[in-house]
């Protein structure tokens, strides 16, 4: 396959960026798109120029590294995969792809395609965990959890954390990402003591973050690349107002 | 160099509960006044990590990674096992015991193994304590699967993404000790040197991968969780920046690296698809519960199907070849994978592989559709069968898989001792970055296991030991103005420095390319030592080439890739020489470590007993040649046998 490239290059964080035009031959379409970015870089060291910088790690679909809009799209045009998981097959010979980094208030750009997610980790040591320190447990079969709830509380923990859902919206809400991890946790009997503190600490991190609001647009989910449906938000919401509610009437 | 691995006296049952018992404590008021470097955010790391911060050290962790839960542990699919018996089929920890300890065709410690079983329960407790949504049968009870090389069904898993929902609650305990201001956490660091102290490790020395500034930091002491080596074969199912930096600078800074050429290669991975490939896919080794593996019995009907000529489906069934269940009739599909890998080559060798490249065999499970219906197989299975048809275009509901072997895990490492400290006092090294637990094999579903039992169970435990000898006087003493630090610095921005001034002409990708063919060529399924004195030779060509021939672009100060590949690259190169020498030296077959020179007339591997139970460690010399020590192994609790699954 032959491709024209259209990349976002950036050289530092406090840098102005632009989209800079290349050209790539002989893409086999069994690549997968990280590894045509790998044979442009390859050209590009050759030809004396500083490669472009992506984030990629595990190149199975599992880290949530790898992080890139492509042709407007998180992740690109395949329904619930993540960039590294993306085969050429599914692009046309010849034609111009655009990759840009994500964009969001929240994820300043640190190079080229490289964005600082850390905003994601703020989330999480807000109230991301329940409380169980180490050798303390109880055998693990002294709870039964009914498989329903086992299973709802893993599909919102199959949430990887990419921040697809935030680069799609356009207020770059992380209700997905915040929604899917109160979700999982609050679930769970083992995650319903600290449930309501859980709920609001991590909303509280979530707006000091600068992630913007949820007003229902729905593009998190159609670009998230691990399916988590937009329930998770209407829990996260659910569990959010009883605890607001609970702390005001003082409960 | 000191191997003493310092076993605790008296019955393999009671030893780690009495070691637990005589090692010192620190009072809880003085715990804060020590510092402890955790180096890796895997399951080991951030275990080790969140636990120690819990006990009240003061803790700082770095990984290479955005985020901590980005590490490789989140991508182990299958399982992790504990010897609870709650299937009642007859699981106990002794026969978690034997199975890890046979399966790592006896080249494992008794003492370690026997500890990693006894804490294998503890695990499971802790992880659905933290939420960890593991599968559950319709009563609320847990479930489990069985995995290659055992008879039992101890395998707890969470879907295909068994490490990640581990790591993502190894990650949650450490992001509450990070919230409590208890870890401070540098992402997107790397190390590049331990700095030693009086002969103690006293710090680190890291590169920041977003501003490129090198920095120094000082600890009581130093925690290496950094996985292993797999990406010397360029080829393989690790992540990409997973690498064997921070283990081999230790090495070279005098810690001894043990059993350096036993490497696992995995038997369900997705065949290599052309020249562009940067990495390996694994399909979960649970697949093999339910698929049957088979290749063609003539290779015409093997031409047939790789020139696509012939559906696999319509090869009648008594032209298909199920080797492994002919070969291994009581474990079948499920031999451990070492011999699973080894025969799927020894088919392809005979010219009956599948795939275009003619390596490849086939995982059929038209079976146990038929069997149990096709919303079974899609419970079970379902992402995996995805992910494969995201990879290959293929729809394995109608067609027979396709797989064949690849680079999966490394069980040499770093030599620790029982309480998992390496050769020089205050380094210590959890999971796959020791080679402790799984000898020259390792079982499916065993990873994780070891990962969680040292990072949550041992470490915690062994460090505080360490800490309480030193003494409260001690705490916190050392200083970055020790001028180890400034020097260690100096040395590392040199190299650096170095590596962009070659100015040559081949990426570091090219030689990384180059040095993982030598590898796997001549040090892979099968090793020979002919093949092994030719790659040693190849691989000083490869180096001098490297040092000379290097291009890099970019800047030190800056966000660079590159340069960090070419860093890792330059070490890979040496270390795959040194796993040669390993390779070359133990004249046995044993586990994942196959010398064709050492098989039994059916092609089964020949192990040497007599001469080779010992553990090999390699001690650093500089511009010489590495030197050998032995740890011999000592096995008072299990009879030696030839390791049959017949």
């Amino acid at each position: 396959m032959k491709l024209k490239l259209k990349i976002w290059r950036q050289d530092d964080k406090d840098s102005q960026g632009l989209f800079k035009n290349y050209s790539l031959e002989n893409v086999s379409k069994d690549a997968s798109f990280l590894e045509m970015l790998d044979s442009l870089n390859e050209q590009l060291i050759a030809k004396d120029e500083v490669p472009v910088s992506f984030d990629h790690d595990c190149r199975e679909g599992i880290c949530g590294m790898c992080s890139m809009t492509i042709n407007g799209e998180p992740h690109g045009p395949e329904k619930a995969t993540t960039t590294c998981q993306l085969h050429m097959r599914h692009f046309k010979d010849g034609e111009t792809i655009t990759i840009e980094p994500w964009r969001a208030r929240a994820f300043p750009v640190l190079k080229d395609l490289v964005t600082d997610r850390s905003a994601f980790d703020s989330i999480m040591q807000a109230g991301g965990f329940i409380t169980a320190r180490t050798g303390s447990a109880v055998d693990a079969n002294e709870i039964p959890i009914p498989k329903e709830i086992a299973d709802e509380a893993m599909d919102a923990a199959a949430c990887i954390g990419c921040g697809a859902c935030v680069a799609a919206c356009p207020n770059a809400s992380a209700m997905l990402f915040t929604g899917a991890k109160v979700s999982h946790l609050n679930k769970l009997p083992q995650g319903k003591a600290e449930k309501e503190r859980r709920s609001l600490l991590m909303v509280e991190a979530m707006e000091d973050a600068g992630f913007g609001g949820c007003t229902n647009v729905g593009a998190c989910e159609a670009v998230c690349p691990k399916s988590i449906s937009l329930d998770v938000i209407a829990h996260l919401n659910r569990d959010f107002h009883t605890s607001s509610i609970k702390k005001i009437l003082n409960f | 160099m000191n191997l003493d691995p310092k076993i605790p006296e008296g019955p393999l049952s009671e030893k780690w509960s009495k070691h637990k018992f005589n090692m010192r404590l620190v009072n809880p008021a003085n715990r804060r006044k020590y510092h402890v470097i955790v180096v890796g955010s895997g399951l080991a790391g951030s275990s080790a990590a969140a636990s120690l911060a819990e006990q009240g050290y003061n803790v700082s962790c770095f990984c290479y990674q955005d985020s901590p839960r980005r590490a490789h542990s989140i991508a182990a699919q299958g399982g992790i096992n504990a010897s609870k018996n709650y299937q009642n089929d007859g699981d106990s920890i002794q026969r978690l015991f034997y199975d890890t300890i046979k399966g790592g065709d006896y080249r494992s410690r008794e003492a370690n193994v026997y500890r990693l079983a006894e804490v294998s329960s503890n695990i499971i407790d802790q992880c659905v304590a933290q939420g960890v949504p593991f599968a559950r049968e319709y009563g609320g009870l847990l479930a489990n699967r069985s995995f290659g090389g055992a008879q039992v069904s101890r395998t707890f898993y969470a879907r295909g993404q068994t490490g990640q929902q581990l790591l993502l609650g190894a990650y949650s305990s450490l992001n509450r000790q990070i919230g409590l201001g208890k870890v401070t956490m540098h992402t997107r660091h790397e190390m590049l040197d331990l700095v030693i102290i009086d002969g103690h490790a006293k710090g680190i020395i890291t590169r920041n991968l977003v501003t490129g500034a090198i920095t120094s930091h000082a600890a009581d002491c130093v925690v290496l969780t950094t996985g292993g080596y797999g990406n010397v074969f360029y080829l393989s199912t690790n992540a990409q920046g997973c690498n064997v930096t921070a283990t081999y600078r230790a090495f070279k800074k005098g810690a001894g690296f043990a059993n350096p050429c036993y490497t696992q290669i995995h038997p369900t991975c997705i065949p290599v698809h052309g020249e562009d490939q940067s990495k390996l896919t694994l399909m979960s080794e649970s697949l093999r519960n339910d698929g049957r593996v088979w290749v063609p019995k003539s290779k015409d009907i093997a031409e047939k199907i790789r020139a696509g000529h012939l559906d696999p489906n319509s090869v009648a069934e008594e032209d298909r070849d199920y080797y492994l269940e002919r070969k291994y009739p009581s474990f079948g599909n499920l031999a451990p994978r070492d011999i699973s890998s080894r025969s799927a080559k020894e088919v392809c060798d005979e010219g009956r592989g599948v795939a275009s490249t003619g390596l490849g065999v086939f995982l059929d499970f038209r079976d146990a559709i038929q069997r149990e219906g096709e919303q079974d197989i899609r419970e079970r299975y379902g992402n995996l069968f995805e992910m494969y048809n995201r990879i290959t275009g293929e729809d394995p509901y109608q067609t027979p898989m396709m797989i064949f072997p690849a680079v999966h895990y490394t069980m040499g490492g770093l030599w620790v001792d029982y309480n998992l400290q390496s050769s020089i006092p205050g380094l210590f090294v959890g999971g796959e970055a020791n080679f402790s637990d799984h000898g020259a094999n390792r079982l499916g579903a065993s990873a994780l296991m070891q990962g969680l039992a040292d990072g949550y169970f041992v470490l915690p435990y062994t460090i505080g030991n360490y800490l309480g000898e030193l003494g409260v006087s001690a705490a916190g003493s050392v200083s970055l103005s020790d001028p180890a630090f400034a020097k260690t610095e100096k040395l590392v921005r040199e190299r650096l420095n170095q590596l962009l001034a070659i100015k040559g002409n081949r990426s570091p990708r090219s030689f990384h390319k180059e040095l993982g063919q030598i590898i796997w060529d001549y040090c892979g399924m099968a090793r020979s030592q002919s093949g092994l004195q030719e790659a040693i030779a190849k691989i000083d060509e490869l180096k001098h080439e490297f040092w000379t021939n290097l291009r890099l672009n970019g800047r030190l100060d800056n966000l660079n890739p590159e340069l960090e590949r070419a860093g890792r690259v330059a070490d890979f190169i040496e270390f795959g020489q040194l796993m040669c020498r390993d390779a070359l030296m133990r004249e046995e077959s044993c586990g994942g470590h196959f010398r064709v020179e050492h098989q039994t007339d059916e092609g089964e591997a020949l192990r040497n007993d007599q001469e080779y139970s010992f553990v090999g460690v390699w001690e650093y010399k500089e511009d010489a040649k590495p030197v050998l020590h032995k740890e011999v192994l000592n096995f008072e609790n299990v009879q030696l046998a030839t390791r049959s699954y017949k």
